[in-house]
């Protein structure tokens, strides 16, 4: 479905496909005003709207390399500015486990960023997503969901069988890592 | 997840939609706007109509179309007639961001009968053709938007909104004009509010003022019958001297506990007479109403009008605190109300709704150091010159240099002192030129001195504030458009050297195109304007967020100027950014009508975005018990397993993403629906979608 052919990719210049994650209060909002501000940045985003960017179950960013995305953009509030608080620490927390295991999992930590980007800043965020872009660019295609199924570590079923329960727990994680 | 998602077939034909499994019921109306030209000259929209009706087939799109205003009625009939005719029961509407038109979209469902939570906005202008200019990459993650919105309506469930009931008490934070008028306004129409002001008096700066402009009204005499009227109003509990230092809950029903911070004077028994003040013998320097010009006392009540009367004492300078003698002020109190064992008192309030008019600060001109504030004696700032034209302030009201006595013959102001600057304030402070113009009339009526105002735009926008510009130029002002170099003492020309004493200002003229070195006497800061130094703390206290720059940020900077982002909270005032007194006050009432609209009616509507947990699946590990900052999560000791307190819940969904046993589920942004959205929007990969199908005609 995802995975491109061999000589698909050769004919096609390499355009990286990015997930992005937002919150409902800064960065979606930050997207939000990049669109009203007519801020250009590359189209290989395609961002999803959580409430919270503490929302993000781990599972969401291996699903998403597994579907065929390139890289995932995990953003949110910047700290101590969390419209529930505290909960993007929680997410940052997360995320530097996540980052660990996508590591060990044969992924370069380059293709799961996280970028904070309050509600005022449109700018920033396209100037980051443009960056990430490029950084990708650079690491070239990931085909995960492909190796995946070939590994059989993490195909389908497994990833909706056993992920939720290593990654959002922090033992189980070490020991995969 | 569930199984339709992993059977979506891992074949390696490259763009083939999988088929949708037999259980789906889904009828999915697919509605693509062109809002006008916005999106339609970047996105090809009757392109992305036709794949979503041929692709999107298998995946339950019964219907697609393209409307060039779906938000317009006829737009919104579109989908309502599919519903009622062609039985549509989940609805994608590719349009603009969903904080602008779900609401609309949501209504449309519901007037025909359709549960409006079985509706998805996919963002293809504010997030594609606003954004993106190559059309056909464009078109392509335009599809693969709506794609992903496709997948996750599927997994959308009937919600129903959450009802709160609205608590009519009211909490207003800030007793500037802007706190004043909006407290005002709700106690007027037969409600209760709490006035908390951090200072021992409400009035704010406006207090300080002696005019103001265009109308030259003096201050006072405007505001004194407000503070007086809120002061006394039966609907209003005044907590001067006081802070908020926790807010927990949610809109209709906050819990708010304030810091009564001691008085040392018992308010039931004070009279307000002023002897304690008179015989108290401790004269430190008044920073906050006098700006640093004049003397109070260690008891005091900031100014003559104060509301409440009652004074206070400032406990780091009273001599009894220093030395435990002195006690003037309790020996001489007629009715025996000074109480030195006085401690902070902690309220507990519940309101429904909190207006912020917690206000500005005035710019630091010190940072601006080549100007010369703090250094050369005769620099002051637009607020000490306040004082100084005030007849109440600190020389009754003549305007001298800054030995008290003599009065300048010529006077220099200088405008946007750390605005329009990158160095410091990009923004413009907006009330600076006003501001100045109106210093320049004061100091000609106060003194005959020659005036020169340097600015770089003169601004005035507001009504009857050009007209204003023009009688100041008519009062033989003298305009020099160029930004000040420096303030100097130092005397540099030989023809300079009759000028010993005076302040130089060396400015380029760019209408005359040269260099001028011009002396003066004194140089009025028009200093701009600038969130308090704990704004951030302030908003991070009502959870609300802060632009860069410092400013409570709106719902929306146009259309919702008001309220913020957490509802229940609204901002009024030079809280949400610079703002002149017809506007501070326009807002308050703005944000008291907000709020009366909710008391009237009642209760309001929530989003029923809440986190449960499926108590069979639950091992009550308590993992989750701890990522909760609303409390919303209780464990069952007996029973050994959590619950969660759908009243608490605010639904950011961080426990459900905790939770090891995938126990914890949520509404609105279950995983269903995310990991549905997830491989809708990678079905249609930009990568390689062009190639084998280009773009349709």
């Amino acid at each position: 479905m995802t995975a491109p052919t061999e000589s698909m990719s050769t004919i096609v210049p390499f355009e990286p496909v990015i997930v992005g994650f937002t919150c409902n209060w800064c960065s979606y909002r930050a997207a939000d005003l990049a669109g009203t501000a007519r801020i250009k940045y590359p189209p290989n985003i395609r961002l999803i709207r959580l409430m919270c960017s503490g929302r993000l179950d781990p599972t969401f960013v291996l699903k998403a390399f597994a579907e065929g995305a390139d890289a995932v953009l995990v953003s949110g509030c910047w700290p101590g500015e969390c419209h529930y608080l505290e909960q993007n620490i929680k997410a940052l927390r997360r995320f530097e486990l996540l980052r660990r295991i996508v590591v060990g999992l044969g992924i370069e930590p380059g293709r799961l960023q996280l970028v904070w980007a309050s509600a005022a800043e449109g700018q920033r965020l396209a100037r980051e997503i443009e960056r990430v872009v490029e950084e990708v660019r650079a690491l070239g295609p990931l085909d995960w969901g492909g190796r995946a199924m070939a590994t059989s570590a993490l195909d389908a079923g497994a990833v909706d069988a056993a992920a939720p329960e290593t990654a959002a727990s922090p033992e189980p994680v070490e020991v995969t890592a | 997840m569930t199984a339709d998602h992993t059977t979506n077939g891992h074949d390696s034909a490259a763009a083939d939609i999988p088929v949708l499994p037999a259980e789906g019921e889904e009828r999915i109306g697919v509605y693509v706007c062109h809002c006008g030209s916005n999106i339609a000259a970047t996105v090809d929209v009757e392109g992305v109509r036709d794949w979503a009706a041929e692709k999107l087939g298998p995946r339950g799109v019964v219907v697609a179309r393209d409307y060039k205003f779906m938000c317009s009625s006829l737009g919104q009939e579109l989908i309502e007639k599919d519903i009622a005719e062609l039985g549509v029961n989940r609805v994608v509407v590719g349009a603009c961001s969903p904080h602008l038109h779900e609401k609309t979209f949501r209504g449309a469902c519901a007037k025909a009968g359709l549960n409006p939570y079985l509706c998805e906005l996919a963002s293809i202008r504010e997030q594609v053709s606003w954004v993106h200019t190559d059309k056909e990459a464009a078109t392509a993650k335009a599809k693969a938007v709506v794609s992903g919105a496709v997948e996750r309506v599927r997994h959308d469930e009937p919600l129903e909104e959450l009802r709160v009931p609205i608590d009519p008490h009211t909490l207003v934070v800030g007793g500037g004009i802007a706190g004043i008028q909006a407290a005002l306004e709700m106690a007027d129409a037969g409600f209760h509010v709490y006035l908390v002001e951090r200072q021992p008096s409400i009035g704010g700066h406006m207090a300080q003022f002696d005019k103001t402009f265009p109308t030259l009204d003096c201050a006072a005499c405007i505001l004194t019958p407000k503070m007086v009227e809120a002061g006394s109003h039966p609907n209003i509990t005044l907590l001067t001297w006081s802070e908020v230092t926790g807010v927990s809950g949610f809109v209709g029903n906050f819990t708010v506990n304030v810091r009564k911070k001691a008085r040392y004077v018992d308010t039931d028994l004070c009279t307000g007479c002023g002897i304690c003040e008179e015989k108290c013998p401790v004269k430190p320097l008044d920073e906050v109403f006098e700006a640093g010009l004049g003397y109070r006392k260690a008891i005091y009540s900031p100014f003559p009008q104060a509301v409440p009367r009652y004074p206070v004492i400032d406990r780091d300078n009273c001599t009894f605190y220093a030395t435990g003698k002195c006690k003037a002020c309790e020996k001489l109190c007629p009715t025996g109300a000074i109480r030195f064992d006085q401690e902070d008192e902690i309220l507990t309030l519940s309101v429904g709704n909190i207006i912020l008019a917690t206000g500005y600060e005035l710019f630091d001109a010190r940072r601006v150091e080549q100007y010369g504030y703090g250094r050369l004696a005769n620099v002051f700032t637009s607020l000490e010159f306040e004082r100084l034209s005030n007849a109440a302030g600190p020389t009754n009201g003549r305007v001298t240099l800054r030995d008290g006595v003599t009065e300048p013959k010529a006077v220099g102001i200088i405008h946007c002192v750390g605005s329009r600057d990158r160095n410091f304030n990009n923004y413009c402070s907006g009330i600076c030129c006003m501001q100045s113009l109106k210093f320049a009339h004061l100091v000609k009526e106060h003194t005959g001195a020659t005036v020169y105002e340097f600015y770089i735009d003169i601004r005035t926008p507001g009504k009857a504030y050009d007209e204003f510009y023009q009688r100041v130029l008519e009062e033989g002002t003298v305009f020099v458009r160029g930004r000040v170099a420096e303030v100097t003492d130092a005397l540099r020309l030989p023809e300079e050297a009759a000028e010993d004493g005076r302040l130089i200002i060396q400015v380029e003229d760019t209408l005359a195109g040269r260099q001028r070195r011009i002396p003066v006497d004194m140089v009025v800061l028009s200093a701009g304007i600038q969130p308090a130094a704990d704004a951030k703390e302030v908003a991070r206290l009502f959870g609300i967020s802060c632009s860069s720059d410092g400013w409570i940020i709106e719902r929306h900077p146009k259309l919702d100027p008001i309220a913020t982002m957490t509802e229940g909270v609204f901002a009024a005032g030079c809280a949400t950014g610079p703002k002149d007194i017809p506007a501070s006050v326009s807002q308050g009432s703005a944000a008291a009508s907000r709020v009366l609209g909710r008391i009237q009616v009642g209760e309001m509507a929530l989003e029923p975005f809440r986190a449960s947990v499926d108590e069979a699946r639950c091992s009550g590990c308590r993992i989750c018990n701890d990522l909760c900052p609303f409390n919303a999560i209780v464990f069952h000791e007996d029973r050994m397993v959590t619950e969660i307190n759908a009243a608490l819940c605010q639904g950011c969904g961080t426990c459900i993403a905790g939770c090891p046993a995938g126990a914890i589920s949520g509404t609105g942004f279950s995983d269903d629906q995310v990991m549905a959205q997830i491989e809708g929007l990678l079905m249609a990969n930009v990568r390689r979608e062009p190639v084998k199908e280009g773009v349709p005609a």
